[in-house]
């Protein structure tokens, strides 16, 4: 009995995430009174072995197979070692690569799947906690089965930060070459003028802007207060501004002075991005708004209301939209 | 050539919105077509608008209430749609991803597409997992997360980009048939035109019960149980500024002259 992990590393670096998933491991291997190993595919394995040789992890188990990530070799690779060890618990980040291995290995393996969860309670069965509806609500779950597999949410468990005297084991996974996927590259995206990651004060705008049109009325107040403009997701997806403008997961990570968020409701996908913020102002209609959570200052009422008046202190003036 | 694209009906939460038992209560609640969805669409009409003899199918699980949100995605391209529902699918607690999988599977076992088309994941329960489950269950190849689609259907190939994290794509080759899941922002869905929407009324909406796909009830047995749904307590400490806008306002504009940000 063991939980299994598995890390995730890119481009010549283990990602912060493994960490957060030794902790998180290592919680759920107590709880469960077990053991943690951890599985290491592809890349300088050894070199990575030795990054996530930290404190609470047993063993580490290295299979030497490709260079970057490719779903074939990992699904493979962790059925083989599944088989191997006969885990309780098969944990995995919740990120973009974990979601393109994990149900395929949970379906495969026959074994229940519960993605993006934020915690658990083990005890015989395990009690999973996740968020629904974009994080108005939380949800518990109740797994009950010998094996089971689970996502966690990045940045919700520390790193684990000691070094650790966890063994180290090749892991002879026989990999077939037909994988179906051929990985091509990287490519890095959204480049351009401006460097949000730069800026002391940020203006940003979410969903809340409603049309393209209205873009004037915050661009004139990020004029007025010689800040730089930036954005949530959908305003990058819908072409109003471009993608370096964008904070979040799969964005820019910002840590400006000061984050005033315009009609933005904080998905978490967002607040990665940006709460390492010094101070954040948040401006939405809801209260509910999970921005809030995280916002040192709020004005709860409608950004076409408030913005033109702070515009107007600033000696501007609003834009006709 | 004909692409199978899987729609979810999801329900959004007002603003305000009460709790009874272990969901939210329906007063609470409307219906929309999954945002990820419309992207996975949209893409699907792109191609069959593009290349001669594509035939684009969705696929539903859901209540009658769902039709509208089929209508919808018809309206904007879809040829035809199938909505799969019957009284056990009704009664089950919440339908888990392996359940959703074994479904969609099971219809597209029927419908032989050349490959599938799914939403990265639904706005309401964002399991983000529905898709590549699938393609594990039906033998497929596939990619999670893709906001760029190239198609060579004679060498049977897809040239993908997968949105990694930080602002990095990953580019990808998946041979077909296989299963990709749609980012959005991959296209821009075209709103459904009122000639659409007429049309969508004429076109084919086939309901099939767990005996038509081949499954039993069964299908429903899940050990995942829901246990408990409640508001999570917030962890703000915001200091809230309160009064008509230009007094908000004023409070915010003296915050930032204080901050050093704008002077006078």
């Amino acid at each position: 009995m063991t939980v299994l992990a598995v890390a995730e590393h890119r481009r010549g670096e283990v990602r912060d995430v493994s960490f957060e998933l030794v902790t998180a491991g290592r919680r759920l291997a107590d709880d469960l009174g077990t053991d943690l190993s951890l599985l290491v595919v592809g890349g300088d394995v050894d070199g990575f072995a030795e990054d996530l040789n930290r404190d609470g992890v047993d063993t580490i188990y290295t299979v030497d197979e490709g260079e970057e990530f490719n779903h074939g070799v990992y699904t493979q690779a962790i059925e083989q070692l599944h088989a191997e060890l006969d885990p309780t618990a098969l944990v995995t980040p919740n990120s973009v690569n974990a979601l393109d291995y994990a149900p395929a290995v949970a379906e495969s393996l026959d074994i229940p799947l519960v993605t993006d969860v934020i915690d658990f309670e083990a005890d015989g069965t395990v009690e999973v906690t996740r968020e629904q509806y974009g994080g108005k609500v939380e949800t518990t779950y109740d797994v009950d089965a010998d094996q089971y597999a689970i996502t966690i949410r990045p940045a919700e468990w520390p790193k684990a930060e000691e070094t650790g005297d966890a063994a180290i084991e090749a892991f002879d996974a026989d990999i077939d070459a037909d994988l179906g996927t051929t990985v091509n590259g990287f490519e890095e995206v959204g480049g351009g003028d401006v460097d949000i990651t730069e800026a002391d004060v940020l203006v940003s705008i979410g969903r809340g802007i409603e049309e393209e049109e209205n873009l004037p009325l915050v661009e004139e107040l990020a004029d007025a207060l010689g800040a730089t403009l930036s954005s949530s997701r959908p305003i990058v997806d819908n072409g109003w501004l471009p993608k370096n403008r964008q904070v979040g997961q799969s964005g820019k990570v910002v840590t400006p002075d000061i984050y005033i968020a315009i009609g933005i409701s904080g998905a978490v996908q967002h607040v990665a991005g940006m709460k390492g913020a010094d101070t954040i102002v948040a401006i939405n209609t809801d209260p509910n708004a999970p921005i809030y959570d995280i916002a040192d200052y709020g004005i709860v009422d409608d950004l076409f209301e408030v913005v033109p008046e702070l515009i107007e202190e600033f000696g501007g003036e609003a834009p006709d939209i | 050539m004909k692409i199978l694209v899987t729609v979810k009906e999801v329900a959004e939460v007002d603003d305000e919105f009460r709790i009874s038992g272990l969901d939210i209560d329906e007063s609470s609640l409307e219906y929309d077509l999954n945002e990820w969805d419309d992207y996975a669409v949209e893409e699907a009409v792109q191609i069959s608008e593009e290349n001669d003899d594509v035939e684009v199918v969705t696929v539903t699980i859901g209540p009658e209430r769902a039709e509208e949100t089929i209508r919808m995605a018809l309206a904007k391209g879809a040829d035809r749609a199938v909505r799969v529902w019957d009284d056990s699918l009704e009664s089950a607690q919440f339908l888990d991803i392996d359940t959703k999988a074994e479904l969609l599977a099971a219809v597209a076992e029927q419908e032989d597409p050349d490959f599938v088309l799914s939403g990265v994941q639904a706005g309401d329960d964002a399991n983000g997992a529905t898709g590549v489950a699938l393609a594990e269950r039906l033998g497929f190849e596939w990619a999670a997360v893709v906001n760029s689609l190239d198609l060579d259907a004679d060498a049977g190939l897809a040239s993908v980009r997968r949105e990694l994290e930080g602002g990095v794509e990953e580019l990808t080759d998946v041979d077909l048939p296989a299963v990709l899941t749609i980012q959005t922002g991959i296209n821009e869905p075209r709103y459904a035109s009122l000639r659409g929407i007429r049309q969508a009324q004429r076109k084919p909406l086939e309901v099939q019960g767990l005996d038509d796909i081949g499954l039993d009830d069964s299908v429903v047995d899940s050990p995942v149980e829901r246990t408990e749904m409640y508001e999570p307590e917030s962890e703000g400490d915001a200091t809230y500024w309160e009064g008509s806008p230009e007094e908000t306002a004023g409070e915010l504009a003296e915050f930032l002259r204080d901050k050093g940000v704008v002077e006078g």
